[in-house]
């Protein structure tokens, strides 16, 4: 699979992505494909370089190799008023939120609409107003951002991410660190904004089961490749043993437990260093 | 061998790297002006908040320039002179010099931090992802500030150190030196020349001083010795690069 398919339900195309730091390969020819109005789940062990395919996707980091189509637009050929305007089409709810500490909720809710639109402020007021009220804070709007738990940051981020109404919500590890209320209400956030908006979803994450749950359809990336891809009941019944290591949280196997070292006894009884 | 030619290496990618965020802030400066609410909250932030330190330093400083002189001079019984050595003193050197300085570890180490910290808890990825312009609407509008704070300050401090609680207080009020030649002289020998150097002094050290903050912040590690580091070093290499302009300026000033 190398040449993008140009068929209307795909938002994004990503085609032999490849992408390093120095020596180091993080992506070594990927290809993934986000369907419009689906969730798709981006999984994989931690360290595999899921948050940078959000940041290639994003337009903010640059493959070597390989192309990225957004809505059929290749997004690092773009100039940068381009680029601007695409990301407007673009949210993304960043793993701490990312929330602008100098402004209440309501400002950061609004910082968007204010930078990109010349709606009157008592419109401006209803939307954030509304935006607030899908993420059940329109309560919290006059609290700043050190005053909200790590939860309610990230659902304010999410009002603020959909603000402009995009086509698509990239969600960076939104359950990490959650406790299980919060989890279930971002979940539940995700999948009905998702139904109830039509904005195509992009989940990375290493919570398998809560992504798979919400999921259309998965990627499960390690080493720089797409090990699997498929529905949640496809990868369910994966046989490939490092997916089935990934979904089983087995501490051992294919990714092994021990970072690469000399064997035990030669550094025991080698010199003291 | 090998050690120096890298640190010559990384010294002069990095003057490179600085220089091309010299001219990305230089041309978001015009899009900064069309939001001047923005600049007058930074004008908040950098300018008044550095007042009180400015304000007690010029007043100390001027006081002991008119205790040092006061008591040197009236061996020579050219004790009226106090007045105009310390304006020239202060207005010439101590001025912009010493506000820079203080101005560098005060607003510059904190605007450092903030862009360092923003940077850290991707606020500024946030804004690049809702397609704001970071440099139009965080960096630019400081630099602006910063670059009309420092002159604004320097006044002040100036005012500070050679009006009524600084060398006037000491000649005239504690020595008992008469007001009107403490002010005569000065009037006498302190041309628009002087003033017009001063601004130009602070102007520049304002620009050059924002500019290593920005940088420092901007590009910091997104770890917390990362930002300490930035904001350390916006604090030594500010200092250092205000004494070297000085010495710069005030040659080709007094050709």
């Amino acid at each position: 699979m190398t040449g993008h398919e140009q068929t209307p339900d795909l938002l994004v195309s990503v085609r032999d992505l490849r992408f390093g730091y120095g020596s180091r390969m993080i992506y070594d020819g990927v290809d993934v494909d986000i369907r419009r109005g689906k969730v798709t789940a981006i999984m994989g062990p931690s360290g595999t370089g899921k948050t940078t395919l959000l940041r290639i996707i994003g337009g903010q980091w640059r493959p070597t190799g390989g192309t990225v189509l957004f809505d059929g637009a290749d997004v690092h050929q773009q100039n940068r008023k381009a680029l601007y305007r695409m990301r407007q089409r673009m949210g993304m709810l960043f793993q701490n939120g990312a929330l602008l500490t100098d402004l209440t909720v309501f400002d950061n809710v609004a910082y968007p609409l204010r930078e990109h639109t010349k709606l009157a402020e008592a419109l401006i007021r209803d939307i954030v107003l509304m935006k607030l009220e899908a993420v059940g804070l329109r309560g919290a709007r006059d609290l700043y951002p050190e005053e909200l738990s790590g939860g309610m940051s990230r659902r304010v981020a999410l009002a603020r991410a959909i603000a402009l109404d995009p086509d698509m919500v990239m969600y960076d590890e939104p359950f990490t660190g959650q406790d299980p209320i919060s989890m279930g209400v971002l979940m539940r956030l995700i999948r009905s904004l998702n139904t109830s908006l039509g904005i195509t979803s992009v989940v990375v994450s290493h919570d398998v089961e809560e992504v798979l749950s919400i999921a259309d359809y998965a990627y499960i990336v390690a080493g720089g490749k797409v090990l699997d891809h498929g529905t949640p009941d496809q990868i369910r019944g994966s046989e490939s043993a490092l997916v089935r290591q990934f979904l089983e949280g087995r501490p051992d196997g294919p990714v092994p437990f021990h970072y690469k070292a000399p064997p035990l006894e030669q550094d025991l009884m080698g010199d003291a260093r | 061998m090998n050690g120096i030619r890298l640190v010559l290496t990384n010294f002069l990618s990095g003057l490179g790297r600085a220089q091309f965020f010299l001219l990305g802030v230089l041309s978001a400066i015009g899009p900064a002006l069309l939001r001047p609410r923005i600049i007058v909250r930074q004008l908040y932030m950098i300018g008044v908040l550095s007042l009180v330190i400015i304000v007690i330093s010029g007043m100390f400083i001027g006081m002991v320039l008119a205790l040092q002189m006061a008591n040197t001079l009236d061996r020579f019984g050219a004790e009226d002179a106090v007045g105009v050595i310390v304006a020239l003193a202060v207005i010439r050197e101590l001025g912009p010099v010493v506000t820079a300085l203080l101005f560098a570890g005060r607003a510059g180490s904190a605007l450092a931090a903030e862009i360092g910290l923003m940077r850290a808890t991707d606020q500024l990825s946030a804004m690049e992802m809702m397609a704001v312009d970071p440099m139009r609407r965080v960096v630019a509008p400081r630099f602006i500030a910063g670059v009309i704070s420092l002159p604004l300050l320097t006044a002040i401090f100036s005012v500070m150190a050679i009006g009524v609680a600084g060398g006037h207080l000491i000649a005239v009020d504690l020595l008992g030196g008469d007001t009107g030649t403490y002010w005569s002289q000065i009037h006498a020998n302190v041309d628009l020349t002087d003033l017009r150097q001063c601004f130009i002094k602070s102007a520049v050290f304002g620009a050059v001083i924002n500019w290593i903050a920005m940088y420092q912040g901007y590009h910091a590690p997104p770890t917390s010795e990362g930002v300490s580091t930035a904001t350390t070093s916006t604090v030594v290499v500010s200092s250092l690069s205000i004494l070297a302009l000085d010495f710069v300026l005030t040659a080709f000033m007094f050709r």
